[in-house]
């Protein structure tokens, strides 16, 4: 098991053409059980032709109809995601996964206000995907870094994630799922949604969870870990020394009026019995320490 | 991105939001023509920079004869203004806006914010105006009213009213609030505003409701949109190592430390960054090389944080996933030689190639300081910082 997507999982491409996505989908679809995932593109202006001999469909309605795929990555550059997104809600995908960087706030504001009620689930934007290792990777992730095992990685970061992963395999230790949530101010899945799924998850024994300064969403899922996690949970928080008012690379990281802090976000979580570190060295030996 | 007051007034003046009538100019000259333009008896004087914190910093005057608006003029333009928001070094002045005073019966607060959790433009309005909103939010939370605007509705008539009520807008100027709200409003969605503020809303002795003050800034990543936006950008207010660094697609801020650190993705960066900090020195800035690292842009990344006479050494940290030990090693060799490095270099770089990676280092014949974790280098740069410091002293 694993959260989100395994072996079975149907993929679709928006941006299939673009440089970034025919370079993704070409190394997703060599990891693992990639060559059965990935069964479609979308480019409305391409319907009928082939990339890598996945078939191209000129919308994602018709992508899912012939192929029955029900989960989509977009690489779609930023002035045009959130018009992928809003189609693939509307053709009810389960699953999206938006990787593209750069997208205004205000696109996503009524991107998501169209998603309520929906059943459609949103990982992202900008963020680097999700992976079950040895299954299927569907992203920009690194496959080979990873391997299957029993640990839940939860990000607001790319290459902070794989390093998660990779003190993860020095010490041993594989994982279930990885999560990238991305690093925008809106957006999908939150810490809090990703860490009920991780404890759901009967593959999954523990759980790292990286976060960032911006935001409230690590308090607020450390407050729902104190309530209802019945797997250890560790974290860090990225931007200690960051200053305030200004943007860290990331749309979202930035600590504004006071709020958002990562000395504030540590507090929370350890008072809520999160083990956190300031080490971000220290990620993989401190969730080893936790483990039963 | 940020812009001056009086480019702030002007965008909300196209969406009706009454301000006070005002002329921006650069010297005392023009301060002086732009206050006789204005007519009346009573001006303000008014530093424009890209910082809060102006008045009590001496940045705005009252001027009651033309003779004061020079006077003013004179000692406000060239100044060094020191705010809570400039740090320690203080902005230099070069722009004014002259403006005509207005009669203060109340001052009240209006913000618009982008809320994480609602995920939605967030009108934030309170009876306490004139001062700091955090201030406000720590000692009276309960006197601020916040409200999500359903993007679909926008501010609605009744929701304005409400608001204007419950802040003490009385009766007879509701009218006025509402409009001057929901222009506020539209300002912000359409001009893909990050943070829009009005501090303080002001209401007449003749019960007029006007923006006395007004900040805007900008979602960085919506400025393709918007043209007209861009052209309102000011360089002389940004940080020139920041301004250098955009050029090449490197995301860049600059720190008061003394080691500069150069990473690829913004997460990790900060974790460098708070590395260096746990093993006792300062980072000198944060650097995003960004996915797509190429020799090009790791030189003008060593480049730039070597134009910082502050930084003593450098720590790289690359995690190479898509993009390779070998061919960052390789870039890290390249900026090294050109830019002729004479500080200490610590480089720890994991993933795709690393042995080929770390052996391209070791060949080179420069005195490059290998690590194998972040920890490890932090410890590295921050001790070979300190031998250097030793031997210098």
């Amino acid at each position: 098991m694993s959260i989100l997507i395994n072996k079975d999982t149907r993929v679709m491409t928006q941006g299939i053409t673009g440089k970034a996505g025919a370079f993704h989908t070409k190394t997703s679809r060599e990891y693992a059980n990639g060559r059965n995932c990935y069964v479609a593109g979308v480019n409305p202006k391409k319907a009928g032709e082939r990339y890598e001999g996945i078939p191209i469909f000129g919308s994602v309605a018709d992508a899912k109809r012939e192929t029955g795929a029900n989960v989509s990555v977009i690489y779609v550059p930023p002035a045009f995601a959130a018009a992928a997104i809003d189609e693939a809600v509307a053709a009810e995908l389960d699953l999206v996964i938006c990787i593209t960087e750069g997208i205004p706030v205000r696109d996503l504001i009524r991107t998501r206000d169209k998603m309520r009620g929906s059943k459609t689930i949103l990982i992202g934007p900008n963020c680097p995907g999700i992976i079950t290792p040895d299954e299927i990777k569907i992203g920009i992730m690194p496959g080979h870094i990873h391997k299957k095992g029993r640990i839940g990685v939860v990000s607001r970061s790319g290459t902070l994630t794989y390093e998660a992963v990779g003190q993860l395999m020095d010490q041993g230790l594989g994982q279930s799922s990885c999560v990238g949530i991305g690093g925008d101010p809106v957006n999908g899945l939150k810490h809090i949604d990703v860490l009920r799924m991780f404890n759901d998850d009967p593959d999954t024994d523990a759980v790292i969870m990286v976060g960032e300064i911006g935001g409230t969403d690590e308090e607020n899922a450390a407050r729902w870990v104190k309530e209802n996690m019945k797997k250890p949970v560790v974290g860090f928080i990225a931007g200690v020394t960051a200053p305030a008012g200004k943007r860290m690379g990331h749309a979202g990281a930035i600590i504004s009026g006071g709020k958002g802090t990562a000395q504030e976000k540590l507090g929370v979580m350890e008072d809520c019995g999160i083990k956190v570190t300031l080490n971000p060295a220290e990620m993989g030996r401190l969730l080893k320490s936790v483990l039963r | 991105m940020n812009v001056h007051e009086y480019q702030a007034k002007q965008i909300l003046r196209q969406y009706g939001v009454a301000t006070p009538r005002g002329i921006p100019c650069e010297s005392v000259a023009e301060a002086e023509e732009a206050a006789r333009k204005l007519s009346g008896n009573v001006w303000v004087v008014k530093a424009q920079i890209h910082a809060g914190g102006r008045g009590k910093a001496g940045g705005v005057k009252l001027a009651r004869s033309l003779a004061e608006v020079r006077e003013h003029a004179a000692r406000i333009l060239g100044m060094t203004l020191v705010t809570r928001q400039t740090g320690p070094a203080g902005r230099v002045v070069k722009r004014l806006l002259i403006e005509e005073g207005a009669d203060i019966k109340k001052e009240l607060y209006l913000g618009m914010v982008v809320d994480r959790a609602s995920q939605r433009a967030t009108l934030m309005a309170s009876s306490e105006g004139g001062m700091d909103i955090e201030e406000v939010a720590a000692h009276a939370p309960e006197k601020i009213h916040r409200l999500a605007i359903d993007p679909t509705t926008g501010l609605t008539d009744a929701q304005a009213d409400d608001v204007a009520t419950r802040i003490g807008v009385p009766a007879a100027s509701v009218a006025q609030a509402r409009a001057l709200m929901q222009g506020l409003y539209r300002a912000f969605d359409e001009c893909d505003a990050s943070l829009g503020e009005i501090n303080p809303l002001i209401l007449t002795g003749d019960g007029r409701v006007v923006a006395l003050d007004a900040k805007i800034n900008f979602d960085g990543n919506a400025l393709f949109r918007h043209p007209e936006i861009q052209a309102m950008r000011d360089l002389d207010e940004e940080d020139p190592a920041e301004v250098e660094a955009s050029k090449f697609d490197l995301s860049y801020i600059s720190l008061g430390g003394n080691i500069g650190c150069l990473v690829n993705g913004a997460g990790l960066a900060m974790a460098t960054m708070d590395a260096i900090k746990l093993y006792g020195a300062e980072p000198a800035n944060f650097l995003d090389v960004g996915g797509s690292a190429t020799t090009e842009k790791v030189t003008e990344a060593f480049k730039l944080m070597l134009k910082n006479p502050a930084v003593e050494g450098i720590l790289v940290n690359i995690f190479g996933g898509i993009m390779r030990c070998d061919t960052i090693a390789e870039g890290v060799v390249a900026a090294a030689r050109e830019v002729k490095l004479a500080v200490p270099l610590v480089v720890r770089m994991r993933g795709t190639n690393e042995e080929l990676g770390k052996q391209i280092l070791k060949n080179s014949g420069l005195p490059i300081i290998s690590a194998d974790n972040m920890a490890q280098a932090a410890q590295k740069i921050v001790a070979a910082v300190s031998r250097r410091q030793k031997v210098a002293a």
